[in-house]
C-alpha cells in the first residue's frame, strides 16, 4: 500500500504521525482514504479536489505532473513538498 | 542500470554545430532580428520603490514626431485574481500581469509603467520622458525582518500568509511559511556534544548575462501573433503571452533566436508582452530592447536571504540534528526560491534529525527570478560555514567529516525524499585525491577552505523529431534554445545511437509551431532529458530502419541486428548494409524515415559538488585573492566534457561573484544605487586564476547513457568555500555576503 | 530631429557609405544602418566589450564611439576576420577549445584577443587576463577563453 508523508504542519490532524500507509490506487483515492481516517487532511492539500497551487507531489522522489489521477504501485512514497520546476518556484 | 560502457561518440569532444556561426558573428540573437518597417519601443520606469499610481497622461508622448503608440496597464485585458498554469507552475494572473505594467501600484524601482513605439529608439525614448505621471509616495520595505516587523509598510492589501490551507487573519509581507520535520529535533540536540548555532545574511544578486532582454512582435491582420525573442523557452514565453494577452495559444508562434545567457534570468517575460502590445497598437512590427539598468532593476534578481542554522554533532564528529530557519526575499510579488533551498540546505549530509521552515517574504525590490540552482546557494553559505565550524571545533579535517555525514544511495533527505544511486562520496574523495588538497597551506594570511552543495536537477517534457538524409546524416529538431553547447550535447545521444560521427548529425532549434511542447532550457535538464529524447528518436528511426534492412533482403524484421553502425540479418543469408547505405535506398523501400520522441523522465537524478579554494587575504585593504580553485562534480555521464567543464568553470566564478562583489546596493529612498556593470562589478578574467574542473562520474540509473544534470550545481559551493578560506587565512568567521573589502576590513576591527 | 551627416569610411577593407545621426552611436550604426550584427550590445556604455571593434588598428568599445567620428578612417569587425575558405587562427582556437557558451560575447572577445596578438604576439597568461578585462563573459569562467587565446598566439 502507498506510504504517505504527512507534511510537518498537518501532523496536528494526524495525531503526529509523520507517515502512515493508505490504500489507493492513485493519488486521489490515496487523499480521499487519508481525509476518512484524519477528517481535514484533504483540505489541507487540496482545493476544488486538485491539488492545492504550490504544493508538488513527488512519488518516490520524482514530481509527478498528471496529478490527482496519477496511479500508484505498491510500497509507493507520496510527499508533498513545495512545488518546483524549471529552476522556478511557483508562486 | 546504466553501466559504464564504451561509447564512440558520447565522452568526445567535437567542434559545436552552432560554433562557426558564433565566432563569425553571423548568429542571430534576438537582438539582431530585423524586418521591414520596424518600430522601436521603449520603456518608462518608475523612479519610486514604493508608490501609488494617481493618474499617467501619456498624451505628450504620443504627439511627439516619430511616436506611434503608447501602452499603459489599461491595454492590458484586466487580470483576474486567480491563479494560471503556465508549465512552469501555478503563478498568480494579476501579480504576472501587474509586473509587465504596474497598475495600481508601483512597488520597486524599475517597475515598468508605460511602453512607446517610435520611428526609432531615440525618438521612443524621448517619448518616455514626456508622459507624465502622479504618485503617491509611500515608505518602502527593502529587508526580510524588516518586511516582517507589526508596523512595516504592506505592500499588497489582500496578501495573507498561507501555510498550508491556513491562511492568516490580516495583511501580511510574509506570502508563505512551511516546514520540513525529521526525527526528532531535541533528542538530536540533546546527543550533540558540540551545538553551533549562527546567523547568516546573503546579498540580491544577479543572474548578469550579457545580453539584454529584447523582444520583436507582429500581429498579421488575421490575428497570427509572431514574437521572435531571446529566451530560455520558447513554449513557456508561449503560455505566458496567451494568460497575460488573453489570447488564444493557437494564434501564437514563438520564435527562439539565439540567446545571450539566461541562467534562470529569461524565462519569466518582460518586454515580450510590450512588443505585443505595442505591436497591435500600431499594427507594425515592433522590437523592444531593455538597456543594462533596465535588466538590473526591471527583471528578476535572485534574492537576498537571512537564514538562521544550528547543527549539533558528537565528539567523534557524527552530525546528530540539523535547524533552519530560511527567509527569503519574494522581491514586489511572492515566489521567492525558498522552497528549493529547503530541500537544499541539508541535502549533503545524512542527518537524523531536522527541522526546516521556509517563509517567502515580499520586498520593495524586483521580483525575483531562478538563478542556477535557485535558492541552494543561499542556504549551503550558512550550513557549509557551520560544517566546518564544527570540523574545526572538533579538530576533524574539513572533508573528513563531510565524509563521514555525507548523503548515500539509500538515505532519506530532511524534506523527506530517499536518494537513488548519487555520487556525493565520490566528488569528496576525488577532492581529497586531488593534488591540490596535498599541497602546502601555511603562508600567513594564505587561507583553503573547502565546500559542498547539491543540487535536484529536473526532467519534465521534451521532443525530438530526426529526419533521414539520403547520404547517411540525420537533421535533429528540438525544443531546446541552446544556451551553451547542447546542441552538441543532444546531437552526440543521437549518433551514438545512429552509429554515425556526431558531424553527421544537424540539429536545429524551432519555433513553437514546428515541435512538441519542450519545456524551458532550465532545471540542469536539457542535456538529461532533451538528450533522452534524442536517444529515443534515435531508437525510433532504428526501429524503422531495420523495417527497410527487412524489406530488401525479404526476411523477418526481428532478424536484424543493428549494430556499430551496420544492419545485418542473423538468420539465413548473411547480409550486411551500414545505416549511410541504407539511408541511400529509403525511397525505394518505402520512402522517407522519421524517428520521433517525447519524454518527461522521471529520474532526473541529483548532482553533488565539492569545490577547494586557496585565498590571500590582503589585510591593509580587504581584498580576497582567488589564487587556486579546484572543482570536483558528478556528472553521472559527461557526453561533451568540454562543455561539462565549461559549466563547472563558469558556475564557479558566478558563485565566486556572489561571494566577493556581487551585490544590489540600495539607498534609503529603495532605488539601487549600482545599476550598471562597472558598478556591480561581475568577475573579469583578471580576477581569477585557471579553474580545476574534475568530472567525476557515478552514472545515473535514469538515464540511458548515465547523464545528471551538470550547469547548476557549481555555482552553490563557492560561498562557503571561500568564507572558510578566509577563516583559514585570518581567522575571522564572514557571515554575510558579500564578502567585499569593506565588510572584510570591519570584521577585522579595522575600519 | 538633427539633419543627418554623410560619412565615408573603410569596413573590413571595403568602401562604405552612409547617413547618420550626430547623436548614432557607432555600435548602432554598424548593427541597425549596415545590418553588421556581429557587433552586440550589452551595456552600451563601455563596461562590457561585447561590441569591441578595431577602430585604425586601435581596439574601441563602438558603443563609445560616434559614427560620424569614423569618416575616412578604418573599421575591423567579427565580419572581416574570416577567409571564405578557412576561419582566423583565433576563432579556430575558440571552437577547438570550446571557448564559448552562450556566445553573445564571443566577437568582443574575439577582436580583443586579436588587438592583443597584433601587438605582442606571444603573451603571458597574465597578459592575455589583463587585456581582456574589459570583456565581460558571464558564461565560461574565462579559463577557456584564455586558453584558446593562449592557443591561438601559439599557432601564429
Amino acid at each position: 500500500m502507498p506510504i504517505v508523508a504527512i507534511p510537518a504542519l498537518i501532523r496536528n490532524l494526524t495525531d503526529g504521525e509523520d507517515s502512515v500507509t493508505v490504500e489507493g490506487l492513485t493519488i486521489r483515492e490515496v487523499i480521499n482514504n487519508l481525509d476518512n481516517r484524519y477528517p481535514g487532511t484533504k483540505a489541507k492539500l487540496c482545493e476544488d479536489d486538485r491539488i492545492r497551487p504550490g504544493i508538488g507531489v513527488y512519488v518516490n522522489g520524482v514530481l509527478t505532473k498528471v496529478g490527482m489521477h496519477e496511479r500508484l504501485e505498491e510500497d509507493t512514497e507520496l510527499h508533498f513538498l513545495p512545488a518546483i520546476s524549471g529552476g522556478v518556484l511557483s508562486g | 542500470m546504466a553501466e559504464k560502457k564504451e561509447y564512440k561518440v558520447i565522452g568526445t569532444r567535437p567542434i559545436r554545430h552552432d560554433g562557426v556561426d558564433k565566432v563569425t558573428g553571423r548568429a542571430i540573437y534576438g537582438g539582431d532580428f530585423q524586418i521591414t518597417g520596424l518600430l522601436h519601443g521603449r520603456v518608462l520606469r518608475s523612479p519610486h520603490a514604493h508608490a501609488r499610481i494617481v493618474s499617467i497622461d501619456t498624451s505628450r508622448a504620443e504627439a511627439h514626431p516619430g511616436v506611434k503608440g503608447v501602452v499603459t496597464a489599461q491595454d492590458l485585458p484586466t487580470a483576474a485574481d486567480k491563479m494560471a498554469d503556465l508549465g512552469e507552475g501555478a503563478v498568480n494572473l494579476k501579480y504576472l500581469c501587474d509586473n509587465i505594467l504596474a497598475s495600481d501600484k508601483a512597488l520597486y524601482k524599475g517597475h515598468a509603467i508605460a511602453a512607446v513605439a517610435a520611428t526609432n529608439p531615440h525618438i521612443a525614448e524621448e517619448a518616455c520622458e514626456l508622459i507624465e505621471v502622479e504618485y503617491e509616495l509611500l515608505p518602502p520595505v527593502l529587508e526580510v525582518r524588516q518586511a516582517m516587523e507589526p508596523d512595516a509598510p504592506i505592500l499588497h492589501d489582500n496578501l495573507r500568509t498561507s501555510s498550508l490551507g491556513e491562511t492568516g487573519d490580516k495583511p501580511s509581507n510574509v506570502a508563505s511559511h512551511f516546514q520540513h520535520k525529521k526525527g526528532d529535533i531535541d533528542k538530536g540536540f540533546d546527543e550533540a556534544d558540540i551545538i553551533i548555532e549562527r546567523e547568516f545574511v546573503t546579498g540580491t544578486v544577479h543572474q548578469g548575462y550579457i545580453e539584454p532582454h529584447n523582444a520583436t512582435a507582429l500581429y498579421n491582420p488575421d490575428g497570427q501573433l509572431t514574437v521572435w525573442c531571446s529566451t530560455q523557452g520558447a513554449f513557456t514565453v508561449r503560455e505566458q503571452l496567451a494568460e497575460i494577452l488573453q489570447y488564444p495559444i493557437s494564434k501564437i508562434k514563438v520564435v527562439p533566436l539565439e540567446i545571450g545567457g539566461g541562467f534562470g534570468g529569461k524565462i519569466n517575460v518582460y518586454v515580450k508582452p510590450l512588443a505585443a502590445l505595442l505591436a497591435k497598437k500600431t499594427g507594425k512590427p515592433v522590437k523592444v530592447l531593455m538597456n543594462r539598468a533596465d535588466v538590473f532593476e526591471g527583471t528578476g534578481p535572485t534574492p537576498a536571504s537571512y537564514i538562521t542554522i544550528k547543527m549539533g554533532a558528537t565528539n567523534d564528529g557524527k552530525i546528530t540534528a540539523a535547524q533552519t530557519s530560511l527567509f527569503f526575499e519574494a522581491g514586489a510579488y511572492p515566489g521567492s526560491p525558498v522552497g528549493a533551498g529547503a530541500m537544499c540546505v541539508f541535502a549533503p549530509y545524512n542527518i537524523e534529525n531536522a527541522q526546516i521552515d521556509g517563509y517567502d517574504i515580499v520586498v520593495n525590490k524586483p521580483k525575483t527570478a531562478p538563478y542556477r540552482a535557485p535558492g541552494a546557494t543561499n542556504a549551503a553559505f550558512g550550513t557549509e560555514t557551520v560544517v566546518d565550524e564544527i570540523a574545526e571545533k572538533l579538530n576533524i579535517d574539513p572533508l573528513e567529516i563531510r565524509l563521514m555525514n555525507g548523503a548515500k544511495e539509500g538515505d532519506r533527505r530532511a524534506d523527506g525524499p530517499v536518494y537513488p544511486r548519487i555520487g556525493f562520496i565520490e566528488t569528496l574523495e576525488a577532492a581529497k585525491e586531488h593534488p591540490h588538497y596535498g599541497s602546502p597551506n601555511g603562508k600567513k594570511y594564505h587561507g583553503r577552505g573547502i565546500a559542498s552543495g547539491f543540487w535536484f536537477n529536473i526532467g519534465l517534457e521534451s521532443s525530438v523529431t530526426i529526419n533521414v538524409n539520403p547520404d547517411g546524416t540525420v537533421n535533429l529538431v528540438e525544443g531546446s534554445t541552446d544556451i551553451g553547447g547542447t546542441r552538441a550535447s543532444i546531437a552526440m545521444q543521437a549518433a551514438e545511437v545512429l552509429g554515425i560521427s556526431a558531424e553527421s548529425v544537424n540539429p536545429t532549434v524551432v519555433d513553437t509551431n514546428s515541435i512538441g511542447y519542450t519545456a524551458v532550457t532550465g532545471g540542469s535538464r536539457t542535456t538529461y532529458a532533451t538528450g533522452y529524447a534524442a536517444y529515443e528518436a534515435a531508437q525510433d528511426v532504428v526501429k524503422q530502419m531495420k523495417e527497410r534492412a527487412a524489406k530488401l533482403w525479404d526476411v523477418d524484421e526481428d532478424n536484424i541486428q543493428f549494430a556499430d553502425g551496420e544492419f545485418s540479418s542473423i538468420n539465413g543469408k548473411e547480409e550486411q548494409i551500414s545505416f549511410k547505405d541504407l539511408s541511400a535506398r529509403l525511397g525505394e523501400t518505402g520512402g522517407p524515415v522519421i524517428g520521433r520522441a517525447t519524454m518527461n523522465p522521471a529520474g532526473a537524478g541529483g548532482a553533488f559538488a565539492t569545490h577547494v579554494v586557496d585565498v590571500e587575504v590582503d589585510v591593509d585593504t580587504g581584498k580576497v585573492e582567488i589564487l587556486r580553485y579546484t572543482a570536483t562534480q558528478d556528472a553521472g555521464k559527461a557526453i561533451h566534457p568540454s562543455y561539462v567543464e565549461g559549466q563547472i568553470q563558469g558556475g564557479v566564478v558566478q558563485g565566486i561573484g556572489w561571494a566577493l562583489n556581487e551585490e544590489y546596493i540600495y539607498n534609503d529612498d529603495g532605488a539601487m544605487t549600482n545599476a550598471s556593470f562597472l558598478d556591480y562589478r561581475m568577475p573579469t578574467c583578471l580576477d581569477l586564476p585557471m579553474i580545476d574542473a574534475v568530472i567525476v562520474e557515478v552514472p545515473n540509473p535514469g538515464h540511458p547513457y548515465g547523464v545528471r544534470g551538470v550547469g547548476e550545481v557549481p555555482i552553490i559551493p563557492p560561498p562557503a568555500a571561500i568564507a572558510n578560506a578566509i577563516y583559514d587565512a585570518v581567522g575571522i568567521r564572514m557571515t554575510e555576503l558579500p564578502m567585499s573589502p569593506d565588510r572584510l576590513l570591519k570584521a577585522m576591527g579595522k575600519i | 530631429m538633427a539633419r543627418k551627416s554623410h560619412v565615408q569610411t573603410t569596413i573590413n577593407g571595403e568602401t562604405v557609405e552612409f547617413l547618420c545621426e550626430p547623436r548614432q552611436s557607432l555600435l548602432e550604426v554598424l548593427r541597425d544602418e549596415l545590418h553588421l550584427t556581429g557587433a552586440k550590445e550589452g551595456c552600451n556604455n563601455g563596461n562590457c566589450g561585447a561590441c569591441s571593434v578595431i577602430l585604425d588598428g586601435r581596439l574601441v568599445n563602438s558603443c563609445l564611439v560616434l559614427g560620424a567620428e569614423i569618416d575616412g578612417k578604418s573599421v575591423e569587425t567579427i565580419e572581416g576576420l574570416a577567409d571564405p575558405e578557412k576561419l582566423h587562427p583565433i576563432q579556430d582556437a575558440f571552437l577547438e577549445n570550446a571557448a564559448l557558451q552562450c556566445g553573445i560575447c564571443t566577437p568582443g572577445f574575439i577582436m580583443s584577443a586579436k588587438a592583443l596578438l597584433d601587438k605582442n604576439p606571444n603573451p603571458t597568461e597574465h597578459e592575455v587576463r589583463y587585456w581582456l578585462a574589459g570583456n565581460l563573459c558571464r558564461c565560461t569562467g574565462y579559463d577557456k577563453i584564455v586558453r584558446a587565446v593562449l592557443d591561438a598566439a601559439s599557432a601564429t
